[in-house]
Order: C-alpha cells, then sequence, then structure tokens
C-alpha cells in the first residue's frame, strides 16, 4: 500500500465487508441456492472425515488388544473345560478367562433389546467360552496360538478378534482415501461454483470496475469486495454443512449405539468436535475465496 | 509536468495515430490539443492517463516514463491525475455523490472526510444541490460537472480532459469553461482536447495542433 499509505487500508477492508454483506443480502434467492449447494458439497466429505476421525479415534483404543476366543462344543461339559484349561496353563499364552455358558446368557439377557430373545430360548444355546489375552505378539503368532487351539478336543470355534482390528484398519485406510478423493473433488465443485457466481457479479459490475481502474483502483482493491464475498458465502456455506453433518451425526448415534453395544463395542458417532466445525466453516471460506480470487484474477488479466 | 519524446502509437490494424510527437507542458499551464476528428488527440489523451503505451518513444507524466512504468505503479500515477473521459464514464447506478466519493473510496479516505471533500467538490461545479440525484437525472452539462467534479476530487495537480464541451449547448459549455478556468487560476495545469472554438475565443491558450497524428506548429 505504498500509495495511500496505512491509513487507508482499514477503511478500504471495511468498505470491501460491507460491500460483499450488502450482495449476498440483495439477492437472497441466488443466495440460498449458492448455500445449498456449497453446502451440499462440503458436508459430504465433512461428514466423511468427522465419522472417519471417530472410528480411527476407537481403531486406536482396541488395536492393542489382541483377544482370542475359544468357543468350546455346545454339547462339552465341564471336564473337556478343564482338559482345555490345563492345555492352557501348558501353553501359557498370556492372560485368560473363562467365560461359563451361564454367564454369557446372563450378560445377554441384560443387553437392551435382547432380554425377549434370551427369555424364549428353551435352553441355553451358548457355548463355554475362554476369552485369551494374548498382548502385543504380532499376527503370524497370533495366528499360529489359533491354529493350535483350533486342534484340542471340543473346540468348535476360535476367533482370533486381531483379525476384525486389521479388518477395521485396511477399511479405514481405505475409507481415508475415499474420503480424501471425495474431499478434493468437491473442494473443485465449491471453488467452480464460486468461481461462476463471481464471474457473474463481475460482468454485473464490469461498468465500475472499468472506472474505478481508470481512476486510480489498484488490483487489490478491485479484488477485495469479490474475494470477501467468497470468503463469506463459503463460510455460510460451511456453517449449512457442519447442521448437516451434525444431524446426521445425531441422527445415526443412539441406533449406531445400541447396534454396536450387541458387539460389546463401547462406540458413540455424534456430531463433529469444535476443531473440526472450525475447520469446516475455515476451509469453506478459504475455498470460496480461492475461487474468487481465480475469477477476478482471470478477469483483470483479460482486460489488461 | 509532461514531458513527450518522438512519441509515436501505432494499432494493430497498422494505423499510426501518432507520429514522432514532441512537447513540453509545465507546471500551471493551461494548453489544448486541437484538430480534426481522427486527428490523434484522444490517443494522446490514453497515452497520458497511460491508458495505452506508445509504440516508440517516451512520455513523461509527474517525472514518470509511462512507456516504461510497471503494471502495478499506473493506478497511483493516475491517482495524481484528474480524468475527464470523452464518454464521462458516469456510473448510473448510484447518486451523484456517490459518483463522487468513488475516487476518495479508492484511496480509503475515511467516511466522514470523503464526504466533506465530495461536497466541497460538487459545491464547486454547481451541483451541491443534487447531490442525491441520479445521474440519468441530470442534463448533458450537468453531468459533463459531475464528471469535472469526480475527477477534482482528489485535488490533483494535472487535469486532462476529453472534449469537455461536446455536445454541450454554449451556455452548457461557457459553464464549463468558467470552471475550468477557476482551476486554472488556482495553480492546476490543464490539458484538454477539444475542437471547439469557443475555447480558442476566451482563453487564447497555447495550442498543440494535431493533423492526421502529426503536430504541427507549436509556438512553445
Ligand atoms: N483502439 C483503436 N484501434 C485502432 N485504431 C484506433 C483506435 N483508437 C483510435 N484509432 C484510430 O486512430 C486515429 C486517431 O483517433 P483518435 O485519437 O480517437 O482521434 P480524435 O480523438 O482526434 O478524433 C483514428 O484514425 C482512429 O480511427
Ligand atoms: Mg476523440
Amino acid at each position: 500500500m505504498s500509495g495511500s499509505g496505512m491509513s487507508g487500508f482499514f477503511p478500504q477492508h471495511y468498505a470491501a465487508q460491507k460491500s460483499a454483506v450488502r450482495r449476498l443480502l440483495s439477492s437472497p434467492l441466488n443466495t440460498l441456492l449458492s448455500l445449498v449447494v456449497i453446502g451440499a458439497a462440503l458436508a459430504l466429505p465433512a461428514a466423511g472425515w468427522v465419522m472417519l476421525d471417530k472410528l480411527q479415534g476407537f481403531a486406536g483404543q482396541v488395536s492393542g488388544v489382541q483377544q482370542i476366543s475359544v468357543f468350546m462344543a455346545t454339547d462339552a461339559g465341564k471336564e473337556e473345560a478343564a482338559e482345555i484349561e490345563s492345555r492352557l496353563r501348558q501353553a501359557n499364552p498370556g492372560q485368560w478367562r473363562f467365560v461359563a455358558r451361564e454367564e454369557a446368557l446372563k450378560s445377554l439377557e441384560e443387553t437392551e433389546g435382547m432380554a425377549d430373545v434370551a427369555a424364549g430360548l428353551a435352553k441355553n444355546p451358548l457355548p463355554d467360552a475362554f476369552v485369551v489375552e494374548a498382548g502385543d505378539r504380532g499376527p503370524e503368532t497370533l495366528e499360529k496360538l489359533a491354529e493350535t487351539f483350533k486342534s484340542w478336543p471340543a473346540v468348535a470355534h476360535v476367533q482370533l478378534d486381531s483379525a476384525w482390528s486389521r479388518r477395521l484398519d485396511a477399511f479405514l485406510r481405505i475409507g481415508a482415501l475415499a474420503v480424501s478423493l471425495l474431499a478434493a473433488l468437491f473442494a473443485g465443485a465449491l471453488v467452480a461454483v464460486t468461481f461462476n457466481t463471481i464471474r457473474l457479479q463481475i460482468l454485473a459490475q464490469a461498468a465500475e470496475i472499468e472506472v474505478s481502474r481508470l481512476i486510480g483502483a489498484t488490483d487489490a482493491f478491485i479484488r477485495r469486495p469479490f474475494q470477501y464475498f467468497g470468503a463469506l458465502q463459503g463460510a455460510l456455506g460451511g456453517l449449512f454443512a457442519l447442521s448437516l453433518v451434525a444431524g446426521i451425526g445425531l441422527a445415526l448415534a443412539a441406533p449406531a449405539r445400541e447396534l454396536l453395544a450387541l458387539y460389546g463395542v463401547a462406540f458413540t458417532p455424534g456430531g463433529p468436535t469444535l476443531p473440526q466445525a472450525a475447520a469446516i466453516v475455515g476451509v469453506g471460506a478459504a475455498l470460496g475465496w480461492l475461487g474468487a480470487q481465480i475469477s477476478v484474477s482471470i478477469y483483470l488479466r483479460r482486460v489488461g | 509536468m509532461i514531458s513527450a519524446n518522438a512519441v509515436t502509437k501505432r494499432y494493430p490494424q497498422g494505423i499510426e495515430a501518432l507520429k514522432e510527437i514532441s512537447f513540453e507542458i509545465e507546471d500551471g499551464e493551461m494548453v489544448f490539443i486541437t484538430g480534426h476528428s481522427g486527428a490523434g488527440k484522444s490517443t494522446l489523451f490514453r497515452l497520458l492517463a497511460a491508458v495505452e503505451r506508445p509504440t516508440s518513444g517516451s512520455i513523461a507524466v509527474n517525472g514518470q516514463n509511462i512507456a516504461a512504468l510497471r503494471r502495478g505503479a499506473i493506478p497511483y500515477l493516475r491517482r495524481k491525475l484528474g480524468l475527464i473521459f470523452q464518454d464521462q464514464k458516469l456510473l448510473f447506478d448510484r447518486s451523484v455523490l456517490d459518483n463522487v466519493l468513488l475516487p476518495l473510496s479508492i484511496v480509503g479516505l475515511p467516511a466522514r472526510e470523503a464526504i466533506r471533500r465530495a461536497r466541497a467538490a460538487l459545491d464547486k461545479v454547481g451541483l451541491l444541490d443534487r447531490e442525491r440525484a441520479q445521474p440519468i437525472a441530470l442534463s448533458g452539462g450537468e453531468q459533463q460537472r459531475l464528471a469535472i467534479a469526480r475527477a477534482v476530487v482528489n485535488r490533483p495537480s494535472l487535469l486532462l480532459a476529453d472534449e469537455p464541451t461536446a455536445n454541450l449547448d454554449s451556455e452548457s459549455a461557457s459553464q464549463i469553461l468558467d470552471i475550468f478556468r477557476s482551476f486554472h487560476q488556482v495553480g492546476v495545469t490543464l490539458v484538454v482536447a477539444t475542437h471547439d472554438a469557443q475555447w480558442m475565443a476566451r482563453f487564447s491558450p497555447r495550442v498543440l495542433r494535431l493533423e492526421r497524428g502529426r503536430l504541427l506548429g507549436d509556438p512553445a
């Protein structure tokens, strides 16, 4: 700002902000449509990101625990269980815990929504089980252990819980890639939408821009109100996206919690955190600013 | 204030609008650029305002060579000039006052001071009572005076005008002439492109006469 100095800086920004707000309010229908488009474009990757972030936190919690569940055949009795217990003592794979079939049924009865199911059963369909906490041993060792358990008498089924944790990990990696691609795609769309909105505004104000430049307006001065407009529109679109994401999170929270509880997983989906909310609005503003910047720059280069 | 040296302007179609023009204009001078339609007056005006650059030669305004000016420096040069365009370039979507406020908002003057200055400029051209009017509601002479108010609101030391009395009746033209004279009297340098004989009769000014892009006998 060599020419006008700092004294001229703030009034110009204030004027540019006012003009941006005025333009947003002057055509409410257009503004609303733009916000819906921008909001929808931001909501999809934002929702994916928020969800993924929660799942990642959850996966981090469980990944350290390597459990092997050893289920006995349903017709196996106390002797068979004792046999397995003694073999476990010999193999010494880590901590283990015996879950008697009666205990398993009781915990099923206490699970919300499952009490009726449990009550309707003529006899207990659940087997005795051992839950082996194998510690952090590496996947190959665990798989070998699981194979050994499977070969023992009266063992019906062996489940390696690290398998699903690894599956979750792989799923999360694919999910992260998908969200990134989606985010890039929709970021491009948002920039394009803003670019076009601004292009139309520039055309409507071609006379003002021409005259302003002829009487000493810098490129920065011409750009400023459009940049504020783009950023404001993007931020408002971000807020709209945020309300969509929070709404989705809220709607999904209760059923998802119940579903996951059935698997014995304590996980709450829910909405975005405060930093995430700020990031969504901030990214909306930044992309809107970028779209405006590109639009005005192309126009200024064209008119020379 | 202005120094032109062998200035040539050739347009892409091969038309030479100005051919090897050289002249000097001192601070505080009042100079008329005359010539028939197509002689190159508007072209010279555009070069002085740094709207276009010369094809060859040098042309310095306020000590800055237009031919070599960085793109980013042009706005700051223009702010020191008062420009009155042949087609006026008023903005018809805003009031008279807002038209005059535009140059002040460009330099970032605070609103209160800007309004005070804009009113002073409107007062000088006799339009103070029309500040709320829309430019479309003004007569031709009033529109021209509005264009002058906008050009002088930044208090430039050099005022450039392209045919400021074209298409005006003689009474309106006479008012415009008086306004220019008052600026000249307070030391503003004036360069006016015109082929209106009324100016010569009133001021007997220094005249740069263009004919098909060439400068004819400049006495100075
Ligand atoms: N942008 C342009 N492109 C091509 N030729 C032009 C352009 N502007 C002016 N000319 C030509 O340059 C010559 C001088 O024009 P101009 O400076 O407008 O004359 P005046 O203002 O004296 O009537 C004319 O022949 C005109 O046709
Ligand atoms: Mg002309």
